[in-house]
């Protein structure tokens, strides 16, 4: 399975990326390749050319603490899965997003995926996008008339759809921090290791507050409130927000009915284990 | 109208290659047939069996998912790098040899450099850490108790060569007895 | 022999020097092949037009079924049809490239070949093709209905119906105290090794030859193949088998249409022709097997003892019957496991329906029939409220009856006979080694903490070691060294190590300076080919008969040179002497040289063996009857299979909410024979069991009604990781050798995964507390079944 023929551009910087992509309503950005790859050698996709940001300096920082990711984890565009996995201050500043990339396919693919990537593909069964939604996150993306933040309830139009425009290039992404006293947990049940979900959970609670973010029951990341809910009621409420929301995917490897059981499970589990999380954080240095 | 080809170097377990590919040209398809080196194997191209890892700078990539023109002026390392100069086998192929971690041979490569970068990274492994490692490699003829049991060896393997090679270079004309390396291996 | 040596072919898999099919020939400039594959899964071809297609750069050939005749006239005609059957009136095998019509998704209708492979594929997306739809058929039940044919000339889609009978099975269900109906299916799946299909060919105008490499489990039928199909000579042609990544089993089907094309190919260009399948290829073009649906009755008395077993089912052959009807017969056969029916009956129909053809998958038919009587077996105790092992005990073939003669025809076309085997002291083995009259406390104790664990148990008799032969070549050179050539091949089972530890042993040689070739048809044209548990036992037997020939040939030298008697020598590392007497030695190469009376002294070697005189100088140099050179040759030919057998247990636990089913022990209990290489031989156990892991609990071809295949990549058809497979397998061995070689070997490849749906469909059944009839099963499976119970 060999890939169609493309034009090919390794722009050096983000302005030269803009560039080649709103020259040419074909193309394509390359970073991780990740998803990308299989789609052009299985001939599902066919752009006419790839825009390969991975020589553009600069794109690969992780940064917390600073004045650009004040209150959160702001991650550049080429960093990789893995890179952010390892990273001790995005661990303490925002969890959930730790907890969710261990879930993200094998180490081996994380080695090269990006994060930015995996939230710009807009895959509803893929772990980060409904990370960001459930935590109100957003993306910086550069276009030929400048810098823009999409939150992340703007972001995830459609299935694999994002709004970000063809001529935009995804530069960073924001998660804002885990406040204090707040707690977070993720869960989701596979097949195999590794696999896509066949249903996931994160859930974020605060307070009274109670939200729970759904990935591979519908077609977009799709996010709950379950404020005030009794724990025993948790799975079936978010069903009665899931099902008429979008539906509850049916496939191959799992039936609606038996993902729904398996929102039933997992909602109780990780919202009663995001509980217990906050309980055990303690935090460190000066409050934020 | 030819394809328009794109000149990479790839170094490539410490050699420098320069190639001439077109920019769909696929890693793992311009370190088989445009370098030559038949080690990596194409198991699916879809980056689920690994049988093309390699590593690149230093870490396990799946070669089928990353196009050659994308890691110009990057090293990699292919199974074929992990012998020794002196064409005897590394701790990883040791281990795999006794432990019989091995069949077909086809998915091994991928094995093979997966568990070199593991080890580098953690070097002790516990036994869940162990099966952990090789969690991202399919193997269709030996039920991976063998990869496992491969694994933990190449780490003793590899902890005895280190100890050698420490005692070697700390003791200097001291040529370290058998009764020490042992001990060291186990 | 029964030494864990380690592996020769390893030092060169693990420098990355292996050459499997698509390395050869890499610094070649060979030409790379495409195929345009059907997408729908029945149509008629109405146009194909390739016009644009020779107008791409790179672009050397675009070939249609229009094409063949010219290129060969028998490339024109269906690919053969290679294991013919009286019933199988109805066979059908396809053209190597569609001729009116597609009755698969993924049926060959165009070849390219190209100078690489993306630009062949680029000119694939060039061809277009005019098809009227027609309905697909599929699934079984589809078939049996037959409201549409897969083949317009094959009535109610039925290839074939066999029925074989030992007594009236029938009448004593009718008579018997008990009786029981079950109702059974199995879906399709397939092997999957990690290397896919692969065929490199080489034309050499000046010799006139043609040279062929293919990732096959047969380098001889690929050979006969070829051929015939391009108007060869059998002597013009050589086949090559190089180091394959796996078969097991789907690998022995021949000739694949590109298997023809690609020498074709070579022949008409000129050039080295290569293609390489693509893992969506595999999936889509090459084989599955595995689907059956069964319906049992069964009569048996108070003790569960057998008093009539009458099965029908019906087997999915898929669009064509390359391979005949062995999965069916096989099946047929097999199904009687260990045990002693009084009475048995069993009749098939090989079924068409449009999708992808069905050839052995490692067990070919077993597991199908382990899965049938192992059902059955529980399904008699939980009615009689036994425990399943006593059902099976009672029915056991015991120790004194071998041979045991069940009154079928086996699969190698004779009598179904056991020759040996202890399934008693295999019952105590397995049921000790997974702790069974142990858990009914763990069980209970589990419940008490809210879980739920379930523990199954599966016993089988594999016929290994069929017929018609293998054969064997053993060649002394002058160095010393030992070449050894069999003519079947090898996929990953260590033949090379194996076999030279039969020839070190039987020579007297060091296992170091043996070297074994296999499928290749110049070293030795006379083979069958890897299959059916058979390498170890027929090629095993002949190489060991062909080194005992060598040995003879030696000794009459060596004594002739050192003048003493032979039965006074001995051969040690490669030295032959006089027992008690080590000055007196001649080493094995002294004696190669002696043995081809040589005008002309090249080397050391032959100027040394001018110290011996042999032969008397009255008579020819080399006698009448004998040959020059120091060689054995030998066959084996078997007059039937030998029964290994074996059983698996295993329990699971599976979660009251997920349906998730984890497997907390599996246990083996293994006969087959003496052991060559026990090492070897565990590991076929664990690649089995994990192939049967992942064929009970994780894989099947998801098909949809208009013949898609939902899932033809790894992402969709899940074949397990070491994270699915349980850590650590009990494993013992009995072993009752087979007194039909001189070896007493079994064939031991297929024994790991013969049981596994059967094991795992009892365990879970266990654990439930309701019956599970199809397999695989995956939580979303059992978690409606859950429903369906509560709702009754």
């Amino acid at each position: 399975m060999k890939p169609a023929p493309f034009a090919y551009h390794r722009p050096g910087s983000v302005a030269d990326a803009v560039a080649a992509l709103a020259g040419d309503a074909g193309a394509k950005v390359l970073a991780g390749g990740q998803s990308l790859v299989p789609l052009l050698s299985m001939r599902l996709a066919a752009p006419s050319a790839l825009v390969d940001i991975n020589g553009i300096p600069g794109l690969d920082t992780i940064e917390v603490d600073t004045a650009s990711s004040g209150g959160g984890v702001r991650i550049g565009a080429l960093a990789r899965h893995a890179d952010v996995l390892a990273s001790e201050d995005v661990r303490r500043v925002q969890p959930l997003v730790s907890l969710a990339l261990a879930n993200v396919a094998h180490a081996t693919i994380r080695n090269r995926g990006t994060t930015v990537g995996s939230l710009v593909h807009a895959d509803a069964a893929a772990e980060m996008p409904v990370v960001l939604s459930l935590l109100g996150g957003s993306i910086d993306v550069e276009g030929p008339g400048g810098r823009r933040t999409i939150p992340a309830d703007e972001l995830y139009v459609g299935p694999l759809e994002s709004s970000v425009h063809h001529d935009e290039l995804a530069v960073s992404a924001f998660f804002p921090a885990l406040a204090p006293g707040a707690g977070v947990a993720f869960e989701e049940i596979a097949r195999r290791h590794g696999d896509y979900a066949l249903v996931g959970v994160a859930a974020l609670v605060d307070g009274d507050s109670v939200r729970a973010g759904f990935l591979s029951v519908s077609d977009v990341p799709t996010v709950v409130d379950l404020t005030g809910v009794a724990d025993d009621d948790l799975g079936d409420a978010a069903l009665e927000h899931l099902e008429p929301a979008g539906g509850i995917h049916s496939d191959i490897h799992a039936t609606a009915a038996y993902r729904a059981q398996l929102v039933r499970v997992l909602t109780r589990r990780v919202v009663l284990a995001a509980r217990v999380s906050r309980q055990a954080r303690q935090p460190k240095g000066v409050a934020r | 109208m030819t394809e328009e080809r794109h000149t990479v170097r790839l170094h490539v377990n410490g050699h420098v290659y320069d190639a001439a590919v077109p920019a769909r040209r696929l890693l793992s398809d311009a370190l088989r047939h445009d370098l030559g080196l038949t080690g990596t194997h194409v198991g699916c191209e879809h980056g689920v069996c690994g049988a093309c890892t390699v590593l690149l700078d230093g870490r396990p990539v799946r070669s089928c998912l990353i196009l050659a023109v994308s890691v110009d002026g990057q090293e990699v390392t292919t199974v074929e790098g992990l012998t020794n100069e002196d064409g005897s086998l590394g701790p990883v192929q040791q281990a795999f040899l006794e432990c019989h971690g091995l069949q077909c041979g086809f998915c091994t490569p991928g094995f093979l450099t997966t568990i070199t970068a593991g080890l580098r990274d953690n070097p002790t492994p516990t036994h869940e850490e162990a099966r952990d490692m090789i969690a991202g490699n399919l193997c269709r003829c030996t039920g991976y108790q063998n990869i496992v049991k491969a694994v933990e060896r190449a780490s003793v393997l590899q902890r005895a060569q280190r100890a050698k090679d420490a005692t070697v270079v700390e003791e200097g004309a001291h040529r370290p007895s058998r009764d020490q390396v042992t001990e060291a291996g186990t | 022999m029964g030494q864990p040596v380690q592996r020769v072919e390893d030092q060169r898999f693990l420098r990355g020097q292996g050459k499997y099919v698509d390395d050869i020939a890499v610094g070649e400039h060979a030409l790379h092949a495409a195929v345009l594959r059907s997408p729908h899964a029945h149509a008629r071809i109405l146009d194909i037009d390739v016009s644009d297609v020779l107008d791409l750069d790179g672009v050397h050939a675009v070939w249609t079924w229009d094409d063949l005749a010219d290129l060969s006239a028998p490339m024109a005609e269906p690919l053969p049809l290679l294991i013919p059957h009286p019933t199988l009136i109805n066979g059908r095998t396809q053209y190597a490239l569609a001729k009116d019509e597609v009755n698969y998704m993924g049926e060959a209708i165009a070849f390219v070949v190209a100078d690489d492979r993306y630009v062949a594929e680029d000119a694939l997306a060039r061809i277009r093709v005019d098809y009227e739809l027609l309905t697909p058929v599929v699934g079984i039940a589809a078939s049996r209905a037959a409201e549409h044919l897969v083949h317009e000339d094959v009535p109610g889609n039925v290839g074939a119906r066999l029925e074989q009978e030992n007594g009236d099975a029938r009448a004593a269900i009718a008579q018997a105290p008990h009786t029981l109906t079950l109702d059974l299916d199995i879906e399709r799946s397939s092997c999957q090794p990690m290397e896919g299909r692969g065929v490199v060919a080489r034309w050499d105008a000046d010799l006139n030859r043609l040279l062929a490499w293919s990732s096959t489990q047969t380098s001889t039928g690929v050979r006969a193949a070829i051929a015939v199909k391009l108007g060869l000579d059998l002597g013009q042609v050589d086949v090559i088998t190089p180091d394959v990544g796996g078969g097991f089993g789907v690998k022995i089907n021949h000739p694949w249409p590109e298997e023809l094309l690609v020498p074709l190919a070579a022949r008409a260009l000129g050039r080295t022709v290569k293609y390489t399948e693509d893992r969506r290829e595999h999936f889509i073009a090459t084989a599955h097997e595995r689907a059956q649906v069964q319906h049992i009755e069964v009569g048996f008395d108070d003790d569960g003892r057998l008093l009539g077993l009458n099965v029908e089912f019906w087997h999915d052959h898929g669009a064509y019957t390359p391979y005949g009807l062995i999965v069916p017969i096989i099946t047929s056969t097999q199904l009687l496991g260990p045990y002693k029916p009084q009475s048995y009956r069993v009749v098939f129909e090989s079924i068409y329906t449009n999708t992808v053809m069905v050839t052995p998958y490692r067990g070919a038919g077993r597991p199908q029939g382990c899965f049938a009587m192992e059902r059955t077996m529980d399904a008699i105790a939980q009615y009689l409220g036994k425990d399943r092992t006593e059902v099976r005990a009672v029915n056991f073939i015991q120790p004194d009856e071998f041979p045991y003669d069940h009154g079928l025809i086996f699969q190698d076309g004779r009598e179904l006979e056991y020759d040996s085997g202890d399934y008693p002291a295999s019952l105590e083995k397995i049921k000790a080694l997974v702790g069974w009259d142990e858990f009914p406390a763990y069980k209970a104790e589990m419940a008490a903490q809210g879980r739920q664990v379930g523990i199954g148990l599966a016993c089988y008799v594999e016929g290994t070691g069929v017929g018609p032969y293998e054969g064997a070549h053993v060649h002394i050179e002058t160095s010393g060294k030992v070449k050894v050539a069999t003519g079947l091949t090898t996929q990953g089972q260590g033949h090379a190590t194996v076999f030279a530890q039969l020839v070190a042993d039987e020579l007297g040689v060091r296992f170091e300076d043996v070297e074994v070739v296999t499928g290749d048809t110049r070293r030795m044209p006379y083979a069958v080919g890897t299959f059916a548990s058979r390498a170890a036992v027929m090629s095993g037997s002949a190489i060991h008969l062909a080194a005992k020939r060598a040995k003879e040939k030696v000794l009459r030298i060596a004594a002739d040179a050192l003048e003493v008697d032979e039965k006074d020598l001995q051969i040690v590392d490669g030295v032959v002497s006089v027992k008690g007497l080590p000055e007196a030695s001649i080493d094995l190469g002294t004696v190669s040289v002696l043995s081809n009376p040589l005008r002309y002294a090249f080397d050391e070697a032959s100027k040394a063996a001018t110290q011996f005189s042999v032969g008397d100088p009255g008579k020819p140099p080399v006698a009448e009857g004998d040959e020059p050179g120091l060689e054995g040759k030998d066959f084996y030919s078997p007059e039937r299979a030998t029964f290994a057998s074996g059983m698996h247990a295993v329990i699971v636990e599976t979660d009251p909410e997920t349906a998730e089913i984890t497997i907390l022990k599996y246990a083996v209990v293994h006969d087959c024979g003496n052991l060559i290489n026990p090492m070897v031989v565990e590991g076929q156990i664990h690649g089995g069991v994990a192939q049967g892991v992942g064929g009970a609990l994780y894989e099947r071809m998801a098909y949809d009604e208009s013949g898609q295949l939902l899932n033809a990549s790894f992402m969709d058809f899940l074949i397990p990781y070491v994270t699915e497979i349980p850590d650590g397998i009990a494993i013992d061995h009995l072993e009752t050798p087979s007194p039909l070689n001189p070896l007493g070997i079994k064939g031991a490849g297929e024994a790991g995964v013969i049981p596994s749906a059967a094991v795992f469909a009892s365990a879970i059944e266990d654990a439930e507390g309701f019956t599970i009839k199809a397999m695989p099963i995956s939580p979303s499976e059992l978690f409606h079944l859950r429903q369906s119970q509560e709702h009754r």
